[in-house]
């Protein structure tokens, strides 16, 4: 902040948000990994039900911003950070909140697809609600209905809840673990390379996924893959060496970027 | 010249393979030439009164060891009590806390503990329980394959543990679950069957264990089901016997050594079975 340079950025930044409410503020937020400084200072407004793209070269500090907006961050030994991260006018940084709770309100799906290798497709997407002591079957069902049409994936699954998890192929898989993070119904989706590791077809099926669920949450996406970035965000953040270079709509950061370095990175000079 | 160091490069390759190769064969030997004995003489003294009779009085042919393999059974349950619980919890820090300053200590511990001789441990038990209840009991021998136990348990359960991808643990967390319920309702569970493999493999081994019995379990001739009486355990009943001077307690030994061995088969066999269903961990 504070260089001249930077300020046409700001201003845009603020057209850019001036119809949609915020979902997460950030303020400042500092991330470091034992002595690496690996956020230095990130200042955004991600809006609420919308997709946020985050974009920048391997190493920018992308995956470790997506984890402080849900506390993970700090599970790595030596990882600390600085900084407010604001939601429904909260800091959930502030003393006194459970790290916990910020995370059944944040859900988050991994680069891999991750899910529990002991249990069913059923007990998969039922985790966050049997071990957080949700008894009622009905219920339960109901939930594991509701979350695995809304990642798209009931009709493929419906007839066998009972396999285990790791019996679907890479793309279902994935969906699996967006169902999974649905079913404790999250204010905010975090998604890291949510498709870097699946074919073209379930990358698209993703990533229509995801447009159909900003409907009702905010999303935010972190790739390194710019197409897709364009295509399936509304909002964009470019990451570089920890700091955020340019944020706006997706349309003007890819068709008239400000900032010369992101300009050389979507052109393919770097990264 | 070319020729003769060729043939003389081979001659050293084919020497090598057939050195190697033979003692892959003696390292079967012994192993076979021990079961084959043990069945060919173990197999003739096998028989119903065995498994149902307790020893006859001394040079009386006839009677069994039923009250030795009840007794050995008996032990490896209260082996299992004590170090179970023990090592699976100890291994679970172990692997959650890896650099903390005491998971070095106890990991060094019990790698030491691995090495220290059975009887010392047996001595262990000794001073821990028999001295100060004044009397020999099936407590203090299970106390001490117990604490033989441990080290075996305990670390292959921090091995299993360690094995399970950070991602999974961070599935769990990711979804709100508490680090203490991800562990044990997501972590363990993912693990177990590697973790029962490891307890199996320990209670093989205790369960043939002779010199920490001694002064420990000491063994009885007669049925004792109650825990601080003196019980009887096929390894001591086989030593008592072998070195007895009668033809068939020579023949009951081996047959109880038949009987002990198949017991160890067995649960290797099950460790086996049960290591091959352990979730596919990478």
């Amino acid at each position: 902040m504070g260089q001249v340079m930077e300020v046409p950025r700001v201003d845009r930044q603020a057209a850019a948000l001036i119809d949609h409410t915020t979902g997460i503020q950030t303020d400042d937020v500092h991330a470091w990994f034992d002595h690496l400084h690996a956020l230095r200072g990130i200042t955004i407004a991600i809006p609420e039900r919308k997709i946020t793209a985050i974009i920048g070269p391997s190493g920018c500090g992308k995956s470790t911003f997506l984890r402080c907006l849900n506390r993970m961050h700090e599970l790595v030994p030596g990882a600390r950070v600085r900084g407010k991260v604001v939601m429904d006018g909260q800091d959930i940084y502030r003393p006194g909140v459970d790290p916990v709770q910020v995370r059944r309100r944040v859900g988050m799906v991994f680069q891999k697809p991750n899910p529990f290798p002991t249990m069913s497709i059923y007990e998969n997407v039922a985790a966050g609600l049997t071990l957080a002591g949700e008894g009622d079957r009905r219920r339960r069902d109901e939930v594991v209905e509701q979350s695995l049409r809304a990642a798209a994936l009931w009709d493929e699954v419906k007839d066998r809840l009972r396999k285990p998890g790791t019996s679907l192929s890479g793309g279902q898989q994935q969906r699996l673990c967006i169902a999974r993070a649905l079913a404790v119904s999250p204010e905010v989706l975090l998604m890291d390379e949510p498709a870097s590791a699946l074919d073209p077809a379930s990358t698209l099926r993703i990533e229509e996924l995801a447009r159909d669920l900003a409907k009702d949450i905010t999303i935010v996406i972190v790739t390194h893959n710019m197409q897709q970035a364009a295509r399936v965000s509304d909002f964009t953040g470019f990451f570089l060496d920890g700091q955020l270079i340019e944020f706006g709509a997706t349309n003007d950061i890819f068709t008239r970027p400000q900032d010369r370095r992101t300009e050389d990175y979507l052109t393919g000079r770097f990264g | 010249m070319m020729d003769r160091r060729y043939w003389f490069r081979r001659g050293k390759d084919r020497g090598m393979a057939v050195l190697t190769f033979l003692c892959t064969i003696a390292v079967l030997i012994p192993l076979f030439l021990v079961l084959g004995f043990l069945v060919r003489t173990g197999a003739s003294a096998l028989n119903w009164d065995f498994f149902t009779k307790i020893p006859g009085a001394a040079g009386e042919p006839g009677g069994g060891m039923a009250n030795a393999i009840a007794g050995t059974l008996l032990l490896i349950g209260l082996a299992a009590l004590v170090g179970i619980p023990v090592g699976v919890l100890g291994g679970t820090f172990l692997a959650e806390y890896p650099h903390a300053r005491l998971s070095q200590l106890a990991r060094f511990t019990a790698d030491v503990m691995n090495g220290i001789p059975s009887i010392v441990i047996g001595l262990f038990a000794y001073v821990l329980i028999v001295l100060p209840m004044r009397h020999f009991s099936a407590l203090s021998g299970g106390v001490a394959l117990g604490v033989m136990l441990i080290p075996t348990v305990m670390r292959t359960t921090e091995e299993i543990i360690r094995l399970v991808p950070q991602s999974v643990r961070e599935a769990a967390l990711a979804l709100g679950i508490p680090t203490w319920k991800t562990t044990v309702r997501v972590v363990i569970p993912t693990a177990a069957a590697g973790i029962v493999t490891g307890i199996m493999v320990g209670l093989a081994r205790v369960a043939g264990e002779t010199a920490p019995l001694l002064f420990t379990a000491f063994g009885n001739r007669f049925w004792n089901w109650n825990i601080l009486k003196p019980v009887a355990a096929l390894p001591l009943q086989i030593f008592a016997y072998a070195i007895s001077p009668f033809d068939d307690w020579h023949r009951q030994a081996w047959a109880g050594a038949l009987v002990l061995v198949t017991i160890v088969l067995i649960v290797s066999v099950a460790a086996r079975v049960a290591s091959s269903r352990q979730a596919k961990l990478r």
